[in-house]
């Protein structure tokens, strides 16, 4: 087992026949994913790698003709909310979305139409997911992580990487890697995966990449504390970023005192999480 | 992007929410020109992009004409938080009985937008909020079914708002939320909304910041996007797609995502040394944007070393490269350069950068410190 995704992931790719959206559905086969079809709105009939790989008209269709799981987003921004929504619409239970700048108002609206529809998203703006040998379902490179039992998650692409190599350097491999991406509104949060990682067998330490701003990091702090029992390693980008010139009262009012890499380490080391002075440190802390 | 006041107020009074009458001027001349026409006593507000511009002195009384003409002089050669005053706002005086504050705003933790309100408003507002956040309504707001009105009538009751203003103050909740979603906002805040002594509720002030992400369908906003407070090299960046802050040290720093570019400047940080800039060269760097970063880095005269960081995903590192390599020979710089190229196509890079007289690491840590280390020597 592993969280999200594994070898019955049967995916489908909107957006599968776009530069970016062909060349990772290529790196994903190429991988061992399960991908059973795309879908590009006028295209459908179509192949795609070399006609392996139907691609249909809407998500309803290829849902239909291929019995998929889980979608993968990588439509551009401005028809990315549409393609949530469709998602959503044609009985996807889990979506990833990869796409970046998709408006915060866009994903206010997709995030609680989702959550009517008890549909679990991960993104948008993030790296997608990767369970070493069974499924990649994202932009990961698949040679930096090995299977093993640590859960990672991650508001951070690169960054991420950077943590994967480092542990694949040491020997140590990864159960599943989420990237939830680093949006002000996304769908999961740290505290959704913490909970499906302390619940998923295979997963037995944790190493969690926070980043400046908001108060995820906080909330995931204080599950930790009182119900986590896997030990956590963390790191927090962003310690020596500047403060940006505020302007208006409300952000203060709604998120006093939060978001600071200070405050956020604070909280962590304070529910007993190693925390890493650079991101290369964090796998030896565990 | 952020809005000056006088933009917002004009916003405002096209979804109906009243503002006082005034108009904009750049010069101690116009200012006086507008007071003549507004008659009476006016108010010079300093437009700059920057909060707590009042208790800085950029906001003014004058009694006349002449008064309005000096005051504007004295507030349009004022730096306010380091940025000079271009323009001031002429508005009509108003004789004020009570300021709330009012706004909406997106709340990330709840996933909605939320209305602020409190009876308490004006200059003083976020301490109200630390002191007593009693007094701080809060209402979210449903992003799929949009503010409703009864929403906009219990706040005004949990603030005790007088009842004869309860009509008036709901148009507004609802004229600011049309504003708030038509505009793709972040924020609409108005502070204060006062309560005039003749009876009738203005919005004194206003503020607004748009989504970025969505300026694609805002054309009409865009335009009013006010670069005279940017960085020029800020600037320049947006221009090349890249996302670029300059900073006091004296290491540059080109790195490919967020995450990694701010994790960069806090492993250089660790070691000793000062990032002179974030800069997130973004996926699939092509030759045009590394040239475009190392020429917007190195117009930096305190930079003393560059830091290449770059973790190949969508970006293949032989790609950056190359970019590296075209960048050098257009820049010709002449400090040292270290480079870290992990992940795809890593190999192929590095055999590209053989030649190019660099400083290599393998970990960002060793990156970090050679990156220090040549900065110090360059000092």
């Amino acid at each position: 087992m592993s969280i999200l995704v594994d070898k019955n992931t049967r995916l489908i790719v909107q957006g599968v026949t776009g530069n970016e959206g062909l060349f990772h559905t290529t790196q994903m086969v190429a991988y061992g994913t399960n991908v059973v079809g795309g879908v590009t709105p006028g295209k459908g009939g179509e192949w795609v790698l070399n006609g392996k790989l139907p691609v249909f008209d809407s998500v309803k269709t290829a849902r239909e003709a291929t019995d998929a799981n889980a979608t993968i987003i990588f439509v551009p921004a401005r028809f990315a909310a549409d393609a949530m929504f469709e998602a959503a619409d044609a009985g996807i239970p889990l979506i990833i979305c990869i796409t970046e700048g998709v408006a915060v108002q866009d994903m206010m609206r997709v995030r609680n139409y989702l959550d009517q529809k008890k549909v679990r998203l991960i993104g948008p703006n993030c790296p997608g997911l990767l369970t070493p040998g069974e499924a990649k379902v994202g932009i990961i490179p698949g040679d930096i992580a090995i299977p093993g039992n640590i859960g990672v998650v991650s508001r951070s692409g690169t960054l991420t990487y950077e943590v994967l190599y480092a542990m694949k350097n040491l020997g140590m491999g990864a159960s599943t890697c989420v990237g939830i991406g680093g949006d002000p509104v996304n769908g999961t949060n740290f505290l959704d995966v913490l909970e499906m990682f302390e619940h998923d067998p295979k997963t037995e330490k944790v190493i969690m990449i926070g980043e400046i701003g908001g108060n995820e990091e906080e909330r995931a702090a204080e599950y930790i504390g009182s119900k986590m029992t896997k030990p956590v390693a963390a790191f927090i980008a962003g310690q020596t970023a500047p403060a940006g010139k505020r302007m208006g009262h409300a952000g203060a009012i709604i998120e006093a005192g939060a978001g600071t890499a200070a405050d956020k380490i604070k909280a962590l080391e304070a529910a007993g999480v190693r925390v890493a002075k650079h991101p290369e440190e964090i796998p030896t802390l565990l | 992007m952020k809005l000056h006041e006088y933009q917002s107020k004009t916003i405002f009074s096209k979804y109906g929410i009243p503002i006082p009458k005034g108009r904009v001027a750049a010069t101690a001349q116009e200012a006086k020109q507008i007071a003549e026409e507004l008659g009476g006593r006016v108010v010079i507000k300093a437009q700059v992009l920057v909060g707590g511009r009042g208790k800085a002195g950029g906001v003014k009384l004058a009694k006349d004409p002449a008064e309005a003409a000096q005051l504007a002089a004295q507030i349009l050669g004022m730096e306010i938080k380091g940025l000079p005053v271009r323009k001031v706002l002429v508005d009509e005086a108003s004789a004020i009985d009570q300021e709330i504050y009012f706004s909406i705003t997106n709340d990330r933790a709840a996933k909605k937008p939320v209305m602020i309100a409190s009876a308490a408003g004006g200059i003083d507002i976020e301490e109200v909020a630390a002191k007593t956040p009693d007094k701080i309504i809060k209402s979210h707001i449903d992003p799929l079914l949009g503010l409703r009105e009864y929403q906009a009538r219990d706040v005004a009751v949990a603030m005790d708002l007088p009842r004869e203003y309860m009509k008036d103050f709901v148009k507004i909740a609802m004229g600011l939320w049309e504003v708030y979603k038509a505009t793709d906002a972040t924020l609409a805040e108005i502070n204060p909304l006062v309560i005039t002594k003749d009876k009738k509720m203005v919005a004194l002030d206003g503020k607004m910041m748009i989504d970025d992400s969505a300026l694609f369908r805002q054309p009409d906003l865009n335009e009013m996007r006010d670069t005279d407070e940017d960085d020029p090299a800020e600037i320049e960046a947006r221009k090349y797609g890249l996302s670029f802050i300059k900073l006091d040290g004296n290491i540059g720093c080109m790195v490919n995502g967020a995450g990694l570019a701010m994790t960069s400047m806090d492993v250089i940080k660790l070691f000793g040394g000062e990032p002179a800039n974030f800069l997130d060269i973004g996926g699939g760097a092509s030759a045009e944007k590394v040239t475009a970063a190392m020429r917007i880095i190195l117009t930096d005269p305190n930079v003393k070393a560059v830091l290449f960081n770059i973790f190949g995903g969508i970006t293949r590192c032989d790609e950056v490269a190359r970019g590296i390599l075209i960048a050098m020979e257009e820049v010709k710089p002449k400090v040292p350069m270290i480079v870290r190229l992990v992940g795809t196509n890593a190999e192929e890079g590095r055999k590209l950068l053989e030649n190019a007289n660099m400083i290599t690491a393998e970990t960002l840590a060793d990156a970090a410190k050679k990156s220090v280390e040549a900065a110090q020597k360059g000092n």
